[in-house]
């Protein structure tokens, strides 16, 4: 297959994917399997391009014209590379460990979850590699779309009320502000098309590039830039894949991975740094990465404390983007990818833990780490490079936004990534703590009383033995395909901390033709 | 004041067309709505019948010695709308008799009150 | 040569089969004459479509008799386009109409209901394709009298004060618009629409004839509802049989619009009239007050069709938005949302008719849980419903691109602003029902709901999948609506 077919073929195959998972749904092992191999098979082709795109090749595959003048086209580069490859390659992850998951949790309506789950995938990978701004936006909407249902997935009051502020936020950004965003910008360029450098230049008076620019940040809900944040921890209803895999990897850095999109094909960055319009944005995104932090440290639900930091984490790539430097930039992207694996696999514990012992609350998690210590290792592995401390991946990602800012004589961002590690340490290691050092409470051995943070546990209460744990000795892990996908990304994160190079110089193209 | 007749039958036309819109507008029996209609319809049926008239043309009817003619054509768009108007208030008034049917009132309010409890 | 009075036919052939209707009265051999005939209106339409495209404007004297005195058809790009929206329609709606109208009318008047029908539809193809001023009125009464008593035929009783109310308002409509058409007829001298385009430039200035555009332009707005002169509207899509709202809904209102823009581009297409007497302002005022009264009506009404009703009052701001641009791209962005309008809310009903065809009622508490009893017709309505709010993939997305560019053209922000708050309304309505129907459960005493038949569901998804169709690919609905719009605008520049 040539690199110009593997581009319809890895966006489309997991459509055909749902389409043989509704087929199989009877059967709930096929359709598992239908699952597994459909994002094996998506990920060898993703993977496939990555050779032509680092010798300079750009892929590029027209599907046909939307409007007069616009077509819905796709160009693989490096910055979509990187992003396809982490959404497809930890599909394969996440959905080893949704098989344990769902299982382990007794979820209903399991087909329609994986349909989603496959559909949502797609549209990842044509925001990945969508070759101009209204591709991008079709699959954005799309993305939206079809991870509503996993979102309201149980059904409840309060998924309702979750899906209704999911939706509200995200496609009310999307319309209100970037819609109008692209339509201006196709007004006065006449192009919508991802060119380095940017289109920008010279078509826009300098006074409006920052109101352009806050039409397209804020208008990318997805990147959760405060104030529309809220959708993202409301989202955690959802079940635990859903979490780890959507709302911290796919939707999330769809966003982020638009952010930087815009940044540099759109504005390209001599614009952003002639004009300054990025930052008083930079400076809601420093604001939002601290003000996140402190929330979460205030949230005792594990998932809710995880949506914050991840809030938190994704201003550091606005940050990265809005500082118009070419090592922000670089940061940012790395960031993406760093976070990616940390994060996904913080869900992965929570969910985990979720599955084996029904708590959902931190403060309930005393000594939990004796019944489940390859978790919690797990997790505190991931935490590690989140806060961003050798030997794992994280540390590259904030090293070089650090310097961006030191470099772009911002030292008040240094500050704020300074102070914002010492926050990350405050929420996340108190956790492991408490679940290695603390006697377990007698009364949280009960897991009745959790009711109201997490619905689904309310469906079978007392279900504390049986399918849902792996035992050996006194270890209560999760299904052991919960933990191994769990222990494989923290692995993961190690692996990268000696890779960082080899990402940094894969993404450098995407600088050129900014001289800055 | 030469113009005066021509212009007497525009103001005949206006407060004719208006005494049938006050009169749709403001009563609420349904069949005095359709009279009001009708009022309204007619005064512009004279509106197009009195602009076919040419100052001392005949009848257009192909005769010697005649070389002024009145316009015929106002009269048989008239003759149309007519047509259309007999069709509208029969129509309407089939429509009045279906009403009064289900409703056992043909008066706007009691209708109006009836249809809110519903 | 048959080809040269494809025009003619395309009025003669629904006509004749009216009356033929009531002479056969047999209601399934009526049905199937009015499918035929449908048919053949949309080859016939399409047909001249392709001619349009080919060889440029058809004109047809009827009779033989020369324009300005005799009556003239013409057929361009802009009325071949309203054509087949309005044939295609009428050719998805008869098939659809069968069941419907069964479960929904009595069953010994069935006959007379596809005679009106018929009738509507050859008004309504009539009003689109001739080239009279006078006889646009004729086809305008044809199409309204026979709406009249489509609209009174359902067994809801309200369906008859709706038809009455209606019956009084488009009266007046129609009547205001001979108004202007006689005012126009003392000073050119002429009725045919053409003629009067090349005749009005020079007495533009004259106050007789700015009274009649206000005539026409006012009496045309009560037909195709433009706030606040849309009071007919809401009750009369409500409380009609759910094959009648599907049919006005998607041709009614549009053939109104199409009126609107011949008088205000061709009639009196000679002069700038939108800036010399500043309509426009009040067109766009007027628009806007709908885009956001029918938005934000629609949200709290408990009757789905009613809900649909007011939103299509939304829609129809949209358009007019649109066409009082006054530009290319702002006519081809209110042309093309005719089109598109059409399908989505045409499907829209569409689904309405098969819920109420199962549960008898359009009421949204009724609807409750039918998401898992009548998933094809629900999924439909999810799709319409985010095809009305202009996701990327349907046709609502591509109406509200132009309609976004035209504004932004223009520099008009604040209005490009408003456009996308007021369709996020739209999100508000249709989830409103979209999480009744799938996150509540069934009413506890309804028997078990089945999924609609067929021969409702085919037309509806075709409908559906034609919202998306030219969703995806939009150029060649942009394309047509681009070249009319070049046309109606090209007279001036």
């Amino acid at each position: 297959m040539t690199p110009e077919q593997i581009i319809p073929w890895s966006i489309g195959l997991p459509l055909l994917g749902a389409f043989g998972i509704w087929i199989t749904g009877k059967s709930p092992n096929l359709r598992e399997s239908v699952t597994l191999i459909t994002a094996v098979i998506v990920f060898v082709m993703v993977a496939s391009l990555f050779d032509n795109v680092s010798a300079g090749d750009r892929p590029s595959w027209v599907f046909g014209n939307m409007l007069p003048g616009l077509s819905i086209s796709f160009v693989v580069e490096p910055l979509g590379m990187v992003f396809a490859g982490i959404a497809s390659f930890l599909w394969i992850i996440t959905t080893v460990y949704t098989v344990g998951y769902m299982r382990g949790h007794h979820e209903q309506n399991q087909t329609r979850f994986y349909i989603c789950f496959a559909v949502a995938i797609s549209s990842a990978l044509g925001i990945a590699f969508s070759g101009n701004m209204l591709t991008l936006f079709v699959f954005y909407e799309i993305l939206t779309i079809s991870t509503f249902p996993l979102v309201t997935h149980s059904g409840t009051p309060e998924a309702k009320r979750a899906g209704r502020i999911y939706l509200g936020i995200l496609i009310g950004t999307s319309i209100a502000l970037q819609l109008l965003a692209i339509v201006w910008t196709y007004t006065l360029t006449g192009t919508l098309d991802f060119t380095p450098g940017g289109i920008l230049e010279g078509k826009v008076a300098p006074v409006m590039v920052s109101v352009l620019l806050a039409l397209y940040i804020f208008g990318i809900g997805k990147a959760a830039l405060m104030p529309f944040h809220r959708w993202l921890p409301a989202a955690m209803v959802a079940p635990t894949p859903v979490s780890a895999l959507l709302h911290a990897v796919a939707v999330v850095k769809a966003g982020v991975f638009t952010v930087l999109k815009v940044t540099v094909y759109i504005f390209g960055i001599d614009l952003l740094q002639a004009t300054d319009a990025g930052l008083w944005i930079a400076y809601m995104a420093a604001t939002t990465i601290l003000l996140a932090s402190i929330i979460a440290m205030r949230k005792d639900n594990l998932k809710a404390r995880l949506a914050y930091s991840t809030i938190s984490q994704l201003s550091y790539i606005i940050l990265g983007a809005m500082m118009a430097s070419s090592l922000g930039i670089l940061g940012g992207a790395m960031h993406i990818v760093m976070h990616a694996f940390g994060k996904i696999t913080l869900f992965f514990c929570a969910g985990a833990i979720m599955v084996a012992s029904h708590k959902t609350e931190i403060s309930q998690m005393n000594g939990l780490g004796r019944k489940m210590p390859i978790t919690f290792i797990c997790f505190l592995i991931a935490s590690l490079s989140i806060i961003g401390l050798p030997p794992f991946g994280g540390v590259w990602s904030k090293w070089y936004l650090a310097l961006a800012a030191a470099d772009t004589g911002q030292i008040i961002f240094v500050a704020v990534l300074m102070i914002s590690s010492l926050l990350n340490v405050a929420y996340l290691i108190p956790i492991v703590v408490r679940a290695f050092y603390n006697d377990p409470d007698p009364e949280t051995q009960n897991d009745h009383d959790d009711q109201g943070h997490d619905a689904e546990a309310a469906h079978h209460p007392g279900d504390a033995g049986g399918a849902n744990q792996w035992k050996i000795g006194t270890m209560r892990e999760a299904p052991i395909a919960c933990v191994g996908a769990l222990a494989f990304t923290a692995m993961g994160c190690f692996v990268l901390f000696f890779y960082a190079d080899r990402i940094q110089a894969f993404l450098l193209p995407i600088l050129e033709g900014a001289n800055g | 004041m030469m113009e005066f007749p021509g212009q007497l039958i525009y103001w005949i036309v206006v407060v004719m067309m208006m005494m049938g819109f006050y009169i749709v507008i403001a009563q609420g029996n349904f069949v005095k709505k359709i009279v009001g209609l009708n009022v309204f319809q007619v005064s512009v049926f004279l509106l197009y019948i009195t602009m076919g008239k040419v100052t001392g043309g005949t009848a257009p009817i192909l005769a010697d010695g005649i070389e002024i003619y009145s316009n015929p054509l106002p009269h048989v768009l008239i003759l149309t709308a007519i047509v259309v108007g007999v069709a509208t208030t029969s129509l309407g008034l089939a429509l009045v008799v279906r009403i009064n049917e289900e409703y056992g009132t043909i008066e706007d309010d009691d209708i109006l009150e009836q249809e809110s409890d519903a | 040569m048959i080809t040269d009075h494809l025009v003619v036919l395309q009025i003669i052939i629904p006509l004749m089969a009216a009356p033929l209707c009531v002479f056969i009265r047999n209601a399934n051999v009526t049905w199937a004459l009015a499918t035929v005939i449908s048919w053949i209106c949309l080859a016939i339409s399409i047909t001249l479509m392709q001619q349009v495209m080919a060889t440029g404007e058809i004109i047809y004297e009827l009779g033989g008799w020369a324009a300005p005195w005799g009556i003239e058809y013409r057929v361009d790009m802009l009325n071949a386009w309203v054509l087949v929206i309005v044939t295609s329609i009428g050719a998805v709606v008869t098939p659809y109409a069968k069941l419907s109208a069964e479960k929904e009318i009595d069953n010994d008047r069935l006959y007379i209901f596809y005679a009106m029908l018929l009738l509507c539809e050859t008004g309504l193809l009539g009003i689109t394709v001739t080239g009279d001023a006078f006889n646009l009125f004729v086809f305008l009464e044809i199409s309204a009298l026979s709406t009249y008593v489509l609209i009174s035929m359902g067994k809801d009783r309200r369906g008859l004060t709706a038809a009455y109310r209606y019956l009084i308002m488009g009266t007046l409509g129609a009547t205001f618009y001979i108004v202007g058409v006689g005012l126009l007829y003392m000073q050119t001298g002429s009725l045919n629409i053409a003629d009067l385009g090349n005749l009005i430039p020079d007495i533009a200035d004259n106050r007789t004839v700015q009274a009649a555009l206000a005539f026409m332009t006012v009496g045309l707005c009560v037909k195709l509802a433009l706030f606040p002169l849309h009071m007919w509207l809401p009750n009369a899509y409500a409380f009609a049989p759910s094959v009648v709202t599907v049919f006005l809904a998607a041709t009614a209102t549009k053939v109104a619009v199409y009126a609107l823009v011949r008088v205000i581009f061709t009639i009196f297409g000679g002069v700038d009239i939108l800036e010399a007497v500043q309509i426009s302002d009040v067109l766009i005022a007027m628009a806007i007050v709908a885009m956001f009264a029918g938005s934000a009506v629609a949200i709290y009404q408990t009757n789905i069709k009613r809900m649909l009703a007011y939103s299509s009052l939304a829609q129809i701001g949209y358009m007019i938005l649109g066409l009082s641009m006054n530009s290319v791209l702002g006519v081809s962005a209110g042309l093309v949302h005719l089109f598109n309008h059409a399908m989505i809310k045409g499907g829209l009903f569409m689904v309405m008719g098969c819920v109420v065809y199962r549960i008898g009622s359009a009421k949204l508490d009724d609807m409750a849980g039918l998401g898992k009893q009548m998933p094809v017709t629900m999924g439909a309505f999810v799709l319409g419903g985010l095809s009305l709010i202009g996701v990327p993939l349907t046709v609502g997305f591509v109406s509200k691109w132009a309609l976004l560019q035209a504004a932004l053209e223009k520099g008009w922000w604040p209005i490009a602003v408003l456009i996308v708050i007021s369709s996020l309304m739209a999100v508000i309505y249709i989830w409103r029902v979209i999480e009744v129907v799938y996150f509540q459960a069934a009413p506890a005493g309804r028997a078990a709901v089945k999924e609609a038949p067929l021969m409702m569901m085919i037309p509806m998804l075709t409908l559906i999948g034609a919202a998306y169709y030219f969703g995806i690919d939009g150029t060649t609905t942009m394309d047509i609506a681009g070249r009319a719009a070049e046309a109606l605008i090209g007279g001036l520049k």
